[in-house]
């Protein structure tokens, strides 16, 4: 009984140091992607973006520091509760989006062993667990009691609700393909190569797969609520949508969730279509730090093309939104399910 | 499996206490000194006019329902994908009649316009807003 408790507390310490290490990777995320978003829109734009500056208390050279700076700040700011606001559930609603997306992170496979919860219904459990933000996001915009964050909140409960039928029907033409839904095995069952040269990876596997990756990315990044769909917090017209009356940290929560959920979404579809931890050519440099390697650098490269999108594509209005996911992504993904099915059964 | 779902809930648990901590945390070392002008509702620079929770048109609440038929269609989806390729034949047929049956009742949806976010063929009845959206669109 005594030893049962000794190793049930190890297992609880074991867990708690993942979940910092986790806690750690999202704050990472957010400080790095932030100083990437940066410098990427600057360059884009053709200007330099956040630089050092010069002589005293400065940013680092390249304004490195620029985001480390920020959050430092964000954490002296003092914290703004409206008086007009519902208190309990203004102060609740960070906490539901920011344990969604913490326990997100919690099932994505970094490498061949790095994976914090090992789920046998793996990437069902992301989808579910993604989309509980959609409660955090009514619930600040309805507490709040502002104009701009009600019509934030329930454009983004329309847009996500929208956008998780194309995603969730992309994902079932995968699991078509690979029989399970754990993370892992989603992964390992695309190993190998076609043709001898091609890696054997979902998107390559046959065109309706590739068909079915840019439904998925594309739904993907609408639920992150990115520009071009960024209409919940459209700042043009919205001021900042759900999060208008949100301040210090409390609203860094807010931001930390958004980078957590870009990259939950670029690690399920890194996952599902792009071999994962899997290196493109087979059987080379397939270590488990290799793994970490190729995992977070496809990671990297979607993130830069959601940035890409960012200041390609001028935001959608509001029916164009709707149009996009129920007129053409759903229509485009039933049609792939029929068709990795033929596939299946013809080509096997 | 049991395990396993411990796990997650022992990460929320978790992620509720680093929250906790760090909105602690700085409250020890933000200032705060509330006045009434920071803490009324925002409204563009104006005294905000009136509540926020009022009468709201949220549009989308048949799409609310559609989605949730097709969320419940996905659920249904993901245990058949999963044993797909051992049933074969039998089991892409029974389950396009279910799609099928599905996409009609999209297809209905569709053509009665409540799709669209902008409802052009909503009809209010014979009255002073009978021409109400031929007239808008008219204008257009």
């Amino acid at each position: 009984m005594n030893g049962l408790f000794e190793s049930g507390f190890m297992l609880i310490v074991g867990l708690t140091i993942a979940g910092l290490v986790i806690f750690g990777l999202m704050a990472a995320i957010a400080i790095i992607a932030v100083y990437i978003e940066r410098k990427v829109s600057a360059f884009m734009q053709d200007r330099i973006g956040p630089m050092g500056q010069g002589a005293g208390l400065h940013a680092g050279k390249w304004g490195l520091l620029q985001t480390v700076a920020d959050s430092l700040k964000l954490l002296l700011k003092e914290d703004i509760i409206p008086k007009a606001a519902d208190r309990k559930l203004f102060i609740l609603a960070p906490y539901i989006i920011f344990i969604a997306a913490f326990i997100a992170i919690a099932a994505l496979p970094f490498n061949q062993v790095l994976i914090a919860v090992n789920l046998n219904i793996g990437v069902f459990y992301i989808l579910a667990v993604s989309s509980l933000g959609i409660i955090g996001l009514i619930l600040a915009g309805w507490a709040s009691d502002n104009k701009w964050s009600l019509y934030g909140g329930m454009r983004s409960a329309a847009q996500i609700i929208s956008y998780e039928i194309p995603a969730a029907l992309s994902i079932v033409s995968v699991i078509m393909l690979t029989g399970t839904l754990s993370m892992q095995g989603i992964i390992q069952s695309q190993a190998g190569t076609i043709l001898g040269f091609i890696p054997n990876w979902t998107i390559f596997n046959n065109p309706f797969s590739f068909i079915a990756f840019f439904v998925f990315f594309i739904a993907g990044v609408a639920e992150t609520n990115r520009t071009p769909f960024d209409i919940p917090e459209a700042e043009s017209e919205l001021v900042a949508g759900f999060h208008t009356e949100y301040s210090g940290m409390r609203w860094a929560f807010f931001f930390l969730s958004e980078y957590a959920n870009m990259f939950v979404v670029c690690g399920v579809t890194v996952t599902a279509f792009l071999g994962g931890w899997l290196s493109p050519i087979s059987g080379v440099m397939d270590s488990p730090t290799w793994g970490l390697f190729w995992f977070m650098s496809k990671i990297g490269v979607l993130i830069f093309i959601m940035m890409w999108f960012r200041w390609t594509f001028p935001r959608l209005r509001v029916d164009q939104l709707m149009n996009v996911s129920w007129k053409y992504l759903l229509p485009i993904a039933l049609f792939n399910i029929f068709g990795v099915g033929l596939w299946i059964l013809l080509v096997g | 499996m049991l395990l396993s779902f411990g796990t997650v809930f022992l990460f929320v648990v978790l992620g509720a206490i680093l929250i906790t901590l760090l909105l602690r945390l700085s409250k020890l070392v933000a200032p705060s000194n509330p006045t009434d002008g920071k803490l009324s509702t925002y409204e563009c620079g104006e005294i905000a006019e009136g509540s926020a929770w009022v009468q709201f048109n949220i549009r989308f609440y048949v799409i609310a329902l559609i989605f949730l038929i097709f969320d419940v269609e996905v659920v249904l989806l993901f245990p058949w994908a999963v044993v797909f390729k051992d049933l074969g034949l039998l089991a892409y047929v029974e389950m396009g009649i279910f799609l099928i049956i599905l996409i009609v009742g999209l297809m209905y949806v569709w053509r009665k316009g409540d799709l669209d976010w902008v409802k052009y063929r909503v009809k209010y009845g014979r009255g002073r807003y009978q021409n109400l959206n031929t007239e808008e669109r008219e204008s257009d």
